[in-house]
This record gives structure tokens, sequence and C-alpha cells, in this order.
């Protein structure tokens, strides 16, 4: 894509993403049913009508949203476990976008600086040059000044740091994502304390007067009963 | 519309169903009254799969957990939050007070942090120790009774210590601590800070066959679906619906204003059904006030008739006045030594194993009163935000912060787990001068006029909050950690959190002595309107550093038991 036609999808691509806004429905009834109720997460349904709207609805571009899935991979390359795409990230910045409007013009406008920026040097957008081209670009925006609060970094930096932190957030709160990282709870177990080589690695240990009054697990399904001081004696 | 009135009459008419609420509602209907609950939220069971967020997957929601529809996230079970659409409220000045509000069955119980802490001795007679604020007018030996018959009905974890002013009751066992847990002891004793096994109202342990036994999810602020958590619904008002047909519960049904007769007897109350926006009312020889502090406040104040054209129960101007929150503050810290952990299911209880209890004599100091200290931290489950700044903390280690690709991998996995927090939370004074009224010139959605506070911290809780970070810096030092951020200075004054922020306001309707000074007597009793009571926190004269459900609920039980007295004395 030249410069001027890159300018054309851009002017396009606003105009698509102002009519999103006006609520554009993409999908059929049906397919929307279908994405509603993949998510049954105990709404009330205020909450349930807000997300049917939102799900109803398109933001970005298809360019935008190539570019996010691009970034995507560069932040996150896919390994063994899979990738951004099965991680459902791109889907979730499109949510989040519209279910926090203040991520639209930091998203949207730094998409088209990086994109400026891609033509500048490379005559082409971002998506369509070279990874190693690419990559020479978020050399340049990936690595904050740690003095600097995130809100007094220049915004090229400010751009990549957030769609860097929806990715992170999307692709470690998937499915995958949570295996990757090793989360092993969300699930009906009994907590008898830090194992005892962990403690070991660590130069800990349970004092013993401590423990006493802690709760013995083979008894957990006893009914309590106490002797008239409070004293638990079952 | 026309007002719908019920030609049902109830013994008595409960007004919300949180902790108070709930505890009258359980006590009242089993001793035989026919029971009315008023609630302003719908119907909710953490047992019905259609409410329940317990064990949800972040992936289930299309937003991850984000807080764009509830406040403290979006599995969170309130219903609720400092604003609700519909429901404004307003300020005096330059005042700040946040209030919060959860609108459901059992309200803000389904999802608070279950810390159930007895007042002391001294914190019922503060004014003694130093002059600052009311002494309530009973002690702790009034209330001993019903804490022990709370914790035997509802079931709370801790240990027995046998501190001055941290009673012990009828406890389950603890939990064992957890790593941060640990560390956090060991920089504690250190700096000669009390810690102790925290007490919390989970189900360590099986009490009877109709509540399970907590299975260490950490999700209490969900709801337990096995009612192993003290909630109101599945711990009160479900079991209250077992012993007959006592209980009616309106739900949606947001309370406008209590009823009164000529004699200036209450009556009853009148409530708009959300669902239909009818206003209709309901009749009953005992009206029980137990929507929150201010939310009861309120009802009073809007209770205007010829007889009480104050407000009821407001002869005294009391009404409102000396509402307080706890004062909180916060501070994080990065435990290099705790980085790249070795993963185990650390979930635990839906809250700390520990806490440090207020351990310090108020004479070197610098501030009245004292607080306590929660801590948090550990392998929780990711949701959204996790993996945000990804590698900020690589500052600490003389490592470049930023990058992308597979370093990232590496990073998170190398901090999860390896960042921990405290939070104090503590005693601030009641004064008059900090309070909640009726605004005259703004209603909510359904016509009631709206509360507008006035509310400004003094040198005394600003001082404590600098305190606490001082503590807390100091134990990290000793935990071998780093502290994150910057102290708060002055100007932010020392990180105390914004009035409500704690959501632990209470005495908008104080107990005393005095009908010129209090509201209510040492019953929860309207001094002026004999058949009034209030069994929220709004009775509380002051806060303590404790949490103040478990003194709500013994107190609503006090005041049902003597309900029922004063019903078969035909007192009332």
């Amino acid at each position: 894509m030249d410069r001027r036609e890159s300018i054309k999808s851009l002017v396009l691509g606003s105009l698509v993403g102002g009519l999103a806004l006006e609520s554009c429905v993409s999908d059929s009834k049906e397919e929307l049913t279908a994405k509603v109720w993949e998510h049954q997460y105990g709404r009330t349904p205020k909450e349930q009508a807000v997300d049917q709207k939102l799900l109803g609805e398109q933001f970005f571009t298809p360019h935008e949203i190539e570019t996010i899935t691009q970034l995507g991979h560069l932040i996150l390359p896919p390994n063994e476990n899979g990738s951004i795409i099965d991680a459902g990230v791109p889907e979730f910045i499109e949510f989040m976008a519209k279910d926090y409007p203040g991520f639209q013009e930091p998203i949207r406008g730094g998409i088209m600086g990086l994109d400026h920026e891609s033509n500048t040097r490379f005559e082409k957008v971002f998506t369509s040059i070279t990874e190693e081209q690419q990559k020479t670009l978020l050399d340049e925006i990936a690595f904050p000044n740690p003095e600097l609060s995130s809100t007094e970094q220049p915004q090229p930096i400010q751009f990549f740091s957030l769609v860097k932190n929806l990715v992170m957030t999307g692709y470690f709160t998937s499915a995958i994502g949570i295996e990757e990282l090793g989360y092993v709870g969300n699930s009906p177990n009994v907590w008898d304390g830090v194992p005892q080589d962990v403690l070991d690695d660590h130069g800990l240990a349970y004092d013993s007067e401590w423990v006493t009054k802690c709760v013995d697990q083979e008894k957990r399904n006893d009914t309590a009963q106490w002797d008239e001081q409070g004293n638990l004696i079952s | 519309m026309q007002i719908i009135e019920s030609t049902k009459k109830y013994d008595v008419v409960i007004v919300g169903s949180g902790a108070g609420g709930g505890m009258a509602t359980k006590v009242l209907a089993d001793s035989g009254l026919k029971v009315a609950v008023v609630e302003a939220g719908p119907y909710f069971d953490p047992a019905n799969p259609e409410q329940q967020t317990q064990l949800k997957w972040p992936h289930e929601s299309p937003r991850r957990g984000a807080n764009t529809q509830r406040v403290f996230g979006e599995f969170d079970m309130a219903y609720g939050g400092w604003e609700l659409d519909g429901e404004p409220y307003t300020q005096v000045g330059d005042s700040q007070f946040d209030w919060y509000r959860s609108r459901m069955l059992g309200g803000r119980t389904n999802h608070w942090g279950r810390i159930s802490l007895r007042f002391g001795p001294r914190d019922f007679k503060g004014k003694d120790r130093d002059g600052l604020g009311e002494n309530w007018p009973i002690g702790y030996d009034d209330i001993k009774p019903y804490y022990d018959k709370v914790d035997k009905l509802i079931g709370v974890f801790g240990s027995k210590e046998n501190l001055p002013n941290e009673p012990d009751g009828f406890f389950l066992p603890a939990p064992k601590p957890r790593l941060h847990e640990l560390y956090y002891i060991k920089g504690a004793k250190k700096s000669n800070v009390k810690v102790i096994p925290s007490r919390l109202s989970i189900l360590t342990k099986r009490i009877n066959n109709d509540r399970g036994v907590c299975f260490y999810c950490n999700q209490c602020n969900r709801s337990c679906s096995v009612y192993a958590d003290f909630s109101s619904g599945s711990c009160l008002i479900f079991p209250a619906q077992k012993s007959g047909d006592q209980v009616d519960l309106y739900v949606d049904s947001m309370v406008r204003e209590v009823l009164v007769n000529d004699e200036g007897k209450a009556t009853g109350v009148s409530y708009i059904n959300k669902k239909d926006r009818t206003e209709n009312k309901i009749f009953g020889k005992v009206v029980i006030l137990a929507a929150s502090a201010c939310s009861s406040a309120r009802i009073l104040l809007n209770s205007k008739s010829k007889q009480h054209p104050n407000g009821l129960g407001n002869n005294s101007n009391m009404v409102g006045k000396y509402l307080h929150d706890s004062t909180g503050t916060d501070r994080m810290a990065f435990m290099p030594s705790m980085m790249n952990r070795k993963r185990y299911n650390e979930d635990g209880v839906g809250g700390m194993h520990i806490y440090s209890p207020w351990w310090l004599d108020n004479k070197k100091l610098d501030f009245p009163r004292g607080y306590h200290i929660e801590v948090w931290g550990g392998m929780g489950m990711p949701s959204y935000g996790t993996g945000f700044n990804v590698n900020d903390l690589n500052k600490y280690l003389g490592i470049k912060v930023g990058g992308y690709g597979n370093p990232l991998r590496e990073d998170i996995q190398k901090f999860y787990g390896s960042v921990m927090g405290m939070s104090g939370r503590g005693e601030a004074i009641a004064r008059e001068d900090n309070y909640c009224e009726i605004d005259p010139t703004k209603v909510d959605e359904f016509g009631i006029p709206v509360l507008r506070f006035n509310y400004h911290w003094s040198d005394f809780e600003r001082n404590q909050a600098r305190h606490m970070h001082n503590t807390f810096e100091e134990i990290i030092d000793n935990m071998g950690g780093i502290v994150l951020g910057d102290k708060p200075t002055a100007e932010q004054n020392h990180g105390l959190l914004n009035p409500g922020r704690i959501i632990h306001e209470v005495g908008t309707t104080r107990m005393g002595n005095d009908p010129k000074t209090s509201v209510v007597n040492k019953f929860e009793q309207l001094h002026d309107v004999k058949n009034v009571f209030i069994v929220d926190a709004g009775p509380f004269v002051s806060q303590a550093d404790k949490n103040p459900t478990w003194t709500i609920l013994a107190l609503a039980w006090r005041t049902s038991d003597f309900i029922i007295q004063e019903l078969k004395k035909q007192n009332i």
C-alpha cells in the first residue's frame, strides 16, 4: 500500500469507526445470541444487556484489528501453548475498547501514528513491512523511561505500553495463558500449609505453637463443638 | 398513580436484608413472629447458577474480570458501588464522602471481607481513655453473650489469644499462614508488631448440615455457593424461611419513609416497587430499619409528618450526625526472595490468614485510638490487570524495563506472586460536624429526596495514616522487601483514603441514654418512637479499629430479643 492509499484507508477507517459508535450490528441475530451465550458468568439482566450491546458493535476497522494482531504476535510470539489468537486477545481488545471508551482514542490514534512512522521510513503501513522492520520501530517505543510516570512518557511509548498491557492481560487470563503461568487454583481443594520444600527454600518454618491453633483437616467434617470456655472439643 | 396498600398485617416490617436485617429476620421469625423483609435490590442466592460467579474463570467473560461494571471487578458479588445509576447523592462544599451501597438480598454481606472482630471492653469506653467522642451506653459484658451466640450460629475461625481488647470467642480452627504471610510474621516480629491468626466468618470446619465447609477457593467476595462463608441470605434469611411461613420477602422495593398514625407511632413503611414504579404501603406493629447507617438516617429524615415535623426520631436533631468511617491506607511491597516461585495452590480462604491487631499505647503517639493491619498477596487467579507493566520491577534489579517478545514471558513468570501488600484500618473520632442530611434540591429516580454529605478528616486521622505508612515501611524492610511507591505526603493526607472508601460507615443514629444527644437507646429503640428500631451500624457510638459486622449482628440479636419481650409485655 502506498502512502496515498494508506491515507485513503485511514479516512475510510475513521468513517467505519464513527459508524461503529452508532451501534452497527455486525452479526446476524443468531450469531449474536451465540456470542452472548458463550458468556455465562452470573450477570444481572442489566449487565447482560450491556454485554449484548457491546458484543453487537464493532469499533476497530479490519486494518486496526490486523495491526493489533500483528503487534500482539510481536509482544507474545506463538509458542507450544498456542498464540494470542488462541487466547482470544484481539476480540478481548475490541471488547475493551467499547467497554472502556477511554482506550479508543489512544489506540486508534496510536495505530495511525505507528503507520505514519512506518510509511515515512518504509513507505508502507506497519502491517505491510517485514518483521525486522517492525522490530526496528518497536525498539524505539517499547522501552519506557523508568524515571518517568506512565502518563509522562512520550505518546508512542504510552501507546505501545497500552497495547502491550492489554495483550499481556488478555493472554494470561485465557485458558492457555493461565496454564502457561502455572496458576493451579480456582478449584475445590484443602489448604494445609506451604509445602515443606518451599518452606525449606525460603528458610521459613511454621511455629509449633501457631500450628496448634490451625485446622486439623482430618476433622474438618466433624461438627464443631466447644466447652464452656470456647475450647474446640471436636 | 394511587398508592397500593397491602392488606397483610405483619408483626414486624424490616427494611434491609444485610447483616442487621438478616439477623433480626432470623431471630424474630424463629420466635413465631410474622415478618416482612423489604429489600431495595433483587433476590439473590449464591447457589443459583444464573447468579453464581464463584469458580468462574476470567476467560468466561469478554472483559476478563475488568471493573467497568462492578467496581471491585465483575465477579465480585455486590450489585452496587460508590455510584449507582439513578441514585445520586451530593456533598457540602469540598466534602468528599464516598457512599457505597449494594442493592441485593443480603446486601454487602455477599462480598465483604468476612473479617469478624468483636469490639473489646476499651472500644465501648473510648472517652474514658482520651476524652474524645462519647462512651457507649453499654459495655462489653452487655454484648458478650450475643457475640458468643453469633459465633456459634454463623461460625468464625480464629484463635484464643487472651488479649485484653481482642476478646476471644467460640472459634473454628484457623488456616495455616501462606508463604507471604510467613514473611510478614517474620518482619512484624522484628518490629514488635503483634501478629495472630485472622478471625473470619468462614467455615474451616462443619457447623451444621445446612452449610458446606470451606473448599479454599479464595473467592468469598463472590459469595459462597455452598454457604461456607457468612452471607446474610444464605446464613440467616434462608434458614429463617425454613421455620414455616413466617417471612415474606419484598425485593426490588425501595423504602421511602416510615408511616405513622395520629399518635405518632409507626404503622409500617411506604416503598417504591422498582419493577412497576408504583408506591406501596405495608403495615406492621414494629418497624426495624436495617438499610445501612446512611440509608436508615435518610429514611428517618424523609419520614416527616405532622407528628414528627423534623423527621422521625429526630427531636434531638442528631439523625445523620456523627457519621464516621474507618481510616484506611495501603502499601505494597516487592519481595525479591519471592521471585521465581514454585507453583502450588495457595488460594486459601477468601481473605488473610493472619493479621495484626492494634498493639500500641497511644500515650506516646500523636493520634488517639488504633488500627489493625491486614495482609494480602500470593499467586492469585489471573484477572484483568495481570501482566500490566509486566517488568516494571526490573528497575529494582538493575535490569531494563520494557521490551517485547519472549522475555516478557520470563518476566511474568519471574514476578508472579512476588508482590504483597498491607492495609491499615483504624478508628476515626466521631464528630457532630461530620454528617449526612437531606438535600432539599434533589430526588433520586424514585422521587425520594437524596442525601448530602459533609465529612472532613482531622489531624487525628491523618497522623494515624502517617503512622501506618511508617509501620508498613519498617515491616517491609524487616521482611527483606522493597517498598513500592513513595510515602504519601501531608498534601496527600498521608495516603488516608476518602471517607466512605473503607465501607464501614457508622454512627448516624447513635445510641445513648440521653434523648437530647442520641437517637436510639441502648436497645437500638428510637427515643422518640417506641416501636421503631435500628439494627444496622447507625447506632454505633464509635467505630473501634474493628470491622463493624460482628457487632451489628450481636446488637441486632440483642435488640430482637428485646422486641420479643416488649411485644409480650405489650409495651410496644
